[in-house]
């Protein structure tokens, strides 16, 4: 080892420069996404309208995905921007302030940075728990002005809200057509400028200030700056979100920032997985369908059921948690039992579930473990296959 | 004037007799608990069941409100909480939120959705005129019971033995565990009276706070206000925050409607800024 | 020519405690120069000052004859000032390549492009292998960190500094916790330095520190206690005293 080795060997290189770009590559399963997402558009001509609210929920995750997949900075409050972008198209539009629907949507992404950018500062020291507190308080004292202003029709909501064709030439249909086209037009785009943006060195910086901040610091990156940035941009896509809400809807209310809002974008990037991008995505439609679901069997006390997830999902870990959250769903459902009764079963299996848990999780453990064994050797069988032939 | 400064004092020692559980589950046990207004809601329901069902008297239902609600608690921290003590906040903050989730469902679908009111007894009524001053006579049993409430949980934690135990607990739990405590049960018994607390201020608060199904979403920002800017190493800095915030809170209301629940959320945001360890707490060398 | 890094009275209290007392230091050029105590000293402590982790409560740090007593800890590597820590600082779910191609490209000032894929400057690639490669790193750079053995989780600590191509190198304890059998790849790592870069080195271990160090400086509860070559702070009598016969008593 000396400090005048001469230059590495060439192939050594090749395979490090390939291996950095590996990770940025499309893999099919993305591919497949996508297309099936279009797909959707043709082959689910009555199911626009939920669709649409799935695009829109997977641009809010996406967004939240952004700053605590990538950068570790957790977020009670994120409905402040999609609320403020939410408002802010809704006020554009009413007023006539910018009249063309997609000039309106980048207007409101910009706004929605522009808070995102002034309330960053706020996130940038402090533990998670300060942060999360933070960003609560944030998203109630938001809600709290659009409460009282005129502006944004306080209680009642911002009504009439009129919306032009999008680039002048195609109009919002009553079928919702055209806004999910319109959505996952957005969504597109902007996961693209998302995926680029995490997998550029700047995402590989955001991915060492969340594993290890001091040392971060310790390689000369401005952790602060970079969690600004990131902020920011994130701020700008719940923004734009909440302004596609307005846009397809052709409405806004309070409920643009409740505290609910917030819990359930969080519920949904925990449910996908964070850091990956597509966990807000494949959450969102998971807990749109589940969402709908449940509101179709209990309508009013869905909620309920969505705890139970939670709960589950946090005792016994993200897919064991899920399963047996819908196994006990499952069994009120079969058995129909009154709700009233469910509520009781449910608590009673979730006290005997708690005192078994370190049981539960010794066998759960031994599963993943044969999994994984399963899943070796099938790849190993794979890869073997195609050299023997 | 003094009226509502009475009104504010009544209605801050209520949020700090709810609070206080969450504050000592946070500062002491570092569980981030959002279901604690769950606990206050089944406390004010089970009041409401038990005066206006059942018929008791509503002095006689206070005591039992507690005991139900600290039973309540008992039984989830030993099946649930226990297993998510050493999970990060996130996750402890997604679990009891989902219990909220639970809890706003389930008391929407029993008790329906509108908000209850407890029959106060006739010589809670009204009000007393004391040197021109109009003070309610609700809101003197509030104070009283609050304030009582209040020395006897600084003695609790101060001067007995459990309290003395229970700081070792929190101190270091596997010393405290060397020691012969048995820090299981200490955390038990706190939570349990911790939710009890805020049970019984579930029950008082009925009539002021209002009870509705929400209940837990409703006042949870409140909740945490109390816990955060009064911080966590003692009871004395809820206590103060509490008072502050509801004097603020009726005197704002009053004088400002205008400007709603804003001043206050700014100040916490300003105060966990500024002091996230809360105002009152002394700081910490490390 | 100016000292490489340079003290002046440098305090840092905590609450009532004092950590770091009038700390005066001086680290030429080029310099070996050894940092040693025994524990508690507050050795870290005055690492953390010298690269910004902390602020000192007094006093001032001067880097190539300029202040940096009040400069951000990263804008400190910006002007060649890089360390490593005595337990392992590093990104468990990057790949050591990831790691240090990132360090490459924050010195390059590339660190916050965000329309390029990493791996598209040829630059910072040939220059990332060559340093896994003196390190001997190579052949782990597409592993988790996390599951690398703990001697080349060490290595990966100094390669990483080495990254961020400091002139000054603060270095905080390099061998500490590695196996025997590893142990001299580290110090062959630390013997290997370029002979240009300034290397600080805080140590607990007197063999080390006597086969690296030109110069000695001994702290002792915070305070600067004797400085001078290997030779004379071996043969000084007060450090016998209070260094080397506590050494002495441990084995």
């Amino acid at each position: 080892m000396s400090a005048l080795a001469s230059l590495p060997p060439k192939p050594l290189v090749a395979t490090a420069a390939a291996s950095l770009a590996s990770r940025a590559r499309w893999k099919p399963a993305e591919i497949a996404f996508w297309l099936a997402t279009v797909a959707s558009i043709f082959l689910l001509p009555s199911k626009h309208l939920i669709l649409t609210e799935i695009a829109i929920l997977g641009l809010f995750a996406l967004s939240l995905d952004l700053i605590l997949g990538y950068a570790g900075i957790v977020s009670l409050g994120h409905a402040a921007f999609f609320g403020f972008g939410a408002y802010a198209a809704g006020i554009l539009a009413k007023y006539g302030i910018i009249k063309e629907p997609v000039l309106a949507l980048l207007a409101s992404g910009v706004l929605a940075a522009a808070l995102g950018f002034v309330t960053s500062f706020l996130v940038l020291r402090g533990s998670d728990l300060t942060r999360l507190m933070v960003t609560l308080g944030v998203a109630l004292v938001l809600r709290e002005i659009a409460n009282q202003l005129d502006i944004t029709g306080g209680a009642d909501g911002l009504q009439g809200v009129v919306m032009e064709p999008i680039l002048g030439h195609f109009p919002f249909d009553m079928f919702g057509r055209t806004a999910y086209i319109y959505s996952l037009v957005t969504l597109f785009v902007l996961f693209l400028i998302a995926r680029r943006i995490v997998n550029s060195p700047f995402g590989l910086s955001l991915r060492s200030i969340k594993g290890n901040p001091l040392r971060a610091a310790a390689i000369g990156i401005h952790v602060n700056g970079r969690l600004v940035t990131i902020y920011t941009i994130a701020a700008a896509y719940a923004g734009i979100a909440g302004a596609l809400l307005t846009q397809s809807t052709q409405f806004a209310s309070l409920s643009v920032l409740d505290f609910e809002r917030s819990a359930d974008v969080m519920l949904i990037v925990i449910i996908g997985g964070t850091g990956y991008l597509y966990g807000g995505l494949i959450g969102a439609v998971l807990f749109k369908l589940v969402q709908d679901y449940l509101a179709n069997v209990n309508p009013q006390y869905w909620q309920f059921w969505l705890g139970l997830i939670l709960v589950m999902m946090i005792m016994f870990g993200r897919v064991y948690g899920a399963i047996m959250a819908a196994l006990i769903f499952a069994i009120c459902t079969w058995t129909r039992l009154p709700f009233m009764q469910s509520i009781v079963f449910t608590l009673v299996v979730l006290a005997v579930l708690g005192i078994a848990r370190p049981q539960i999780l010794a066998v759960t453990s031994r599963i993943t473990e044969r999994a994984a064994a399963i899943q070796t050797r099938l790849r190993a069988r794979l890869a073997r296959k195609p050299a023997e032939r | 004037m003094l009226t509502i400064l009475f009104d504010g004092i009544a209605y801050g020692m209520l949020l700090f007799v709810v609070s206080c559980g969450l504050a000592v589950t946070l500062g002491l046990m570092n569980f981030v608990n959002l279901a604690h207004g769950a606990f206050a809601m089944a406390g004010g329901y089970i009041t409401v069941i038990l005066v206006n069902r059942l018929g008791l008297p509503f002095l006689a239902s206070l005591p039992l409100a507690f005991a139900f609600t600290a039973i309540i608690g008992a039984v989830f921290e030993r099946t649930l909480y226990v297993h998510v003590y050493t999970k990060s906040h996130l996750e402890q903050v997604l679990f009891t939120i989902g219990l909220v989730f639970m809890s706003v469902a389930a008391v929407d679908y029993v008790m329906g959705s509108q908000q209850q009111f407890v029959s106060i007894p006739s010589y809670l009524q009204g009000q007393i005129n004391f040197f021109g001053v109009g003070i309610g006579r609700y809101r003197l049993l509030i104070i009283l019971v609050c304030g009582l409430l209040t020395v006897a949980l600084q003695f609790a934690l101060a001067s007995t033995r459990f309290g003395a135990r229970l700081r070792a607990a929190v101190d270091d739990a596997r010393v405290a565990r060397g020691l012969g405590i048995n820090v299981n049960a200490v955390f038990a018994i706190t939570f349990a009276v911790g939710s009890g607390l805020a049970g019984l201020g579930g029950a008082l608060g009925a009539e002021i706070l209002g009870l509705d199904p929400h209940f837990p979403l409703k006042f949870l920002i409140y909740f945490l206000i109390v816990v955060t800017v009064g911080g966590t190493s003692s009871i004395t800095g809820p206590f103060i925050a509490s008072l502050v915030l509801g004097i603020g809170d009726v005197a704002g209301k009053y004088y400002v409607p205008q400007f709603g629940s804003f001043v206050i959320y700014t100040i916490m945001i300003v105060v966990l800024i500024w002091r996230p360890q809360g105002l009152f707490s002394r700081a910490v060398a490390k | 020519m100016a000292p490489a890094l340079q003290t002046q009275g440098l305090v840092k209290q905590f609450g009532g405690i004092i950590a770091t007392n009038d700390v005066t230091l001086t680290v030429e050029k080029g310099a070996r120069h050894a940092l040693i105590g025994p524990n508690g000293a507050g050795k870290t402590t005055v690492i953390n000052l010298l690269t910004g982790v902390l602020r000192p409560t007094a006093g001032r740090i001067v880097l190539e004859g300029r202040d940096i007593t009040d400069l951000e800890a990263y804008k400190r590597v910006g002007l060649g000032l890089a360390r490593t820590f005595q337990i392992n600082q590093l990104f468990a779910d990057l790949t050591p390549l990831e790691t240090i191609g990132l360090a490459v490209s924050e010195r390059m000032q590339l660190g916050r492009q965000w329309w390029r894929l990493p791996g598209s400057k040829p630059v910072v690639i040939e220059e990332s292998v060559d340093i896994l490669n003196r390190f001997g790193l190579t052949d782990a750079m597409n592993e988790r960190t996390a599951t690398l053995p703990y001697g080349k989780q060490r290595l990966l600590e100094i390669a990483l500094a080495i990254a961020c191509r400091p002139n000054v190198l603060l270095l905080d304890e390099p061998a500490a916790g590695v196996p025997e059998a590893e142990r001299h790849g580290i110090l062959d790592a630390v013997a290997a330095l370029p002979s240009d870069v300034t290397v600080l080195l805080i140590e607990h271990d007197m063999d080390i520190v006597f086969s690296f160090a030109d110069r000695i400086s001994v702290l002792v509860n915070g305070e600067l206690f004797v400085e001078g070559t290997p030779e004379e702070v071996a043969q000084d009598p007060r450090v016998k005293a209070v260094y080397l016969g506590e050494e002495a008593h441990d084995a």
